[in-house]
């Protein structure tokens, strides 16, 4: 049980502090992180700018701050519509059963061929490069994830008493789906979209560094990474606190779902120790 | 076990069929014109209308669709309208670099990952499994491409033992080994975290076993035990997320090769995108893709092979 507490507080601490920051940044961030100062540039880190400043003279505390609500807003888009897409397929699937569950789950498994990557690709050429395609990629990839966990979990579900019950006393299959399948299954949704959440930034940085997510001059992590790269020689400090950011927010929603899905999980937390 | 392996088949070609259909769909058919999409903005309507009837735009989508797919078959993957040569010729100058990357990548992540599994769980609840385990959690969450960065600032920048990027050409063996060193530990080390973990608890759950006390009670030593013991039968759950990783890998080294630019299949559909060039990222989405579900494919025809209780029940 040690490791469980461990993994919840230190991932809800992180998640905490990134939340709270990206809220921040709304409304007020040390400097404006769009304003340049040319003459400014490369400032090391000083009373005035807590981490120093970028090839522009923007203030790299402000811009981190910034990029995090990004970055929050990108990954609640993406798991929200990828997730809530996937879990009505799995409840669908699951509440008719036979050819229809057969024919929704197909499609699902169909979903995993297409890695985000590869998808924010054929967007990016078909469309041109735009952090709402890089949503839409992320999205997209939750929508196989969620149906299978849905589905899966709703299974189980159904083949309980109440549930029968609730049949025998006439309830439909849209009745039950909401009010008894969807309110026993919402944990482990829960626990996956935090996991998810977790992969999705991961994924909206890289697309980002890769230039198909965030486009200039919106702050992301990701294209700071890719615009630092090119001054790694003159400048490597720029090219470390984003990828901190990133690794810090990746860890915190990974620890988290692990967590939570312990508290949520007694067998799987008895079979880990 | 026929009658699995052919359904599994019939299954694989399915899914490789419905990926050129959504790969057609999305790029040819959703953007409107493709003609449009590669002359860009600023074409005029009479270059746009040449184009469409040099690419034969003027026909029905499905015959179009048709056409496409019966000359992929053949291994006729279009021109490149940017570089004006054959597709399949743009890529086999590039795929040698690819190849090498992702086998060294994924023997690294082979290696390192296992090694590491066994080993935490051979001393599992000690020290060394707490080091290994947060090796793990962190190597999950880091991001590869910082990952590469940050080896490039180490290796590169600053100790100047390996170059930070680009690839000599194979024609000198030594500096393209040495190229390769970096991008292929980057790729690993991700990968190899996942892994280990994956490792550590099929190699816990055998080690919970009876023959395993067995083994124990008639003296054998603790490296025997693994290595005759646990690590065969730990291998098998293993053997599913290796298939897995070599689509992780395989499609991990498009990023990868953008960040230390290397001259592979990753950054030519990079270049692609820039350049409008259609086809190409259309030929080289399908090629990827098709990686992915056919290491998924192999993993589950190779799953029943090497495990024969599976295939007792399948009979």
């Amino acid at each position: 049980m040690r490791g469980v507490a461990v993994n919840l507080s230190i991932g809800g601490a992180l998640v905490a502090a990134l939340v709270i920051v990206g809220l921040v940044s709304l409304f007020w961030t040390p400097h404006d992180p769009a304003v340049l100062a040319m003459s400014d540039r490369f400032h090391p880190p000083s009373a005035q700018y807590a981490l120093g400043t970028d090839q522009l003279g923007r203030d790299l505390a402000s811009l981190l701050m910034a990029a995090s609500a990004n970055t929050l807003a990108v990954a609640f888009l993406a798991v929200g519509f990828g997730g809530l897409a996937g879990t009505t397929m799995g409840l669908v699937a699951s509440a008719n059963g036979g050819f229809t569950e057969t024919t929704i789950m197909r499609i699902a498994d169909f979903g995993f061929a297409f890695p985000a990557l590869l998808f924010a690709v054929m967007l990016a050429t078909a469309f041109g490069p735009s952090l709402f395609n890089a949503v839409l990629a992320i999205a997209f990839i939750n929508v196989p994830i969620f149906a299978r966990v849905a589905r899966g979990a709703a299974n189980q579900v159904w083949a309980r008493e109440f549930v029968m019950a609730a049949r025998a006393m006439g309830l439909g299959g849209w009745s039950i789906t909401w009010r008894h399948i969807l309110p026993n299954i919402a944990p482990i949704l829960i626990v996956q979209a935090t996991i998810e959440f977790a992969i999705a930034i991961l994924a909206e940085a890289a697309l980002s560094y890769l230039g198909l997510g965030a486009q200039p001059p919106m702050p992301s992590w990701g294209r700071m990474l890719s615009e630092a790269q090119t001054l790694m020689f003159l400048a490597p400090q720029l090219a470390i606190y984003p990828g901190l950011c990133i690794f810090l927010a990746v860890l915190g929603f990974g620890l988290l779902g692990d967590g939570l899905r312990d508290v949520t999980d007694p067998r799987l937390s008895r079979k880990r120790t | 076990m026929t009658t699995f392996i052919l359904r599994r088949t019939a299954g694989f070609l399915a899914t490789v069929m419905a990926i050129s259909i959504v790969v057609f769909f999305v790029m040819n058919v959703l953007p409107g014109d493709p003609a449009a999409v590669i002359l860009g903005l600023d074409a005029s309507e009479e270059a746009i209308a040449a184009l469409r009837t040099e690419l034969g735009l003027d026909r029905p989508v499905w015959q179009r669709y048709f056409a496409w797919v019966g000359a992929l078959l053949t291994g006729d993957l279009g021109e490149s309208y940017f570089f004006r040569i054959p597709v399949s010729e743009l890529i086999a100058e590039r795929i040698p670099l690819t190849l090498a990357l992702a086998a060294i990548g994924m023997f690294g992540t082979v290696i390192v990952g296992v090694a590491l599994g066994i080993m935490a769980a051979a001393r599992h609840g000690r020290a060394g499994d707490w080091a290994i385990m947060l090796f793990s959690q962190a190597g999950i969450a880091v991001p590869a491409f910082w990952l590469s960065i940050l080896l490039v600032l180490l290796f590169a920048v600053w100790l100047r033992w390996l170059p930070p990027g680009g690839f000599p050409g194979f024609d000198e063996p030594l500096q393209a080994l040495r190229s390769l060193i970096l991008p292929a530990t980057a790729l690993a080390l991700v990968q190899a975290a996942v892994l280990a973990r994956v490792t550590r608890s099929s190699a816990l759950d055998v080690m919970k076993l009876d023959f395993i006390r067995t083994a124990q009670s008639k003296g054998l030593s603790q490296w025997g035990i693994l290595r005759y013991h646990v690590l065969p039968n730990a291998l098998i759950p293993v053997v599913t997320i290796i298939g897995l990783q070599v689509a992780a890998v395989v499609t991990g080294t498009i990023v990868i090769e953008n960040v230390f630019y290397l001259p592979g299949l990753g950054r030519l559909i990079f270049q692609s995108i820039a350049n409008r060039d259609l086809f190409v990222v259309q030929a080289l989405v399908v090629f990827f893709a098709f990686i992915v579900v056919a290491a998924n494919f192999i993993v589950d025809i190779a799953y029943v092979v090497i495990d024969p209780r599976l295939r007792d029940r399948l009979e």
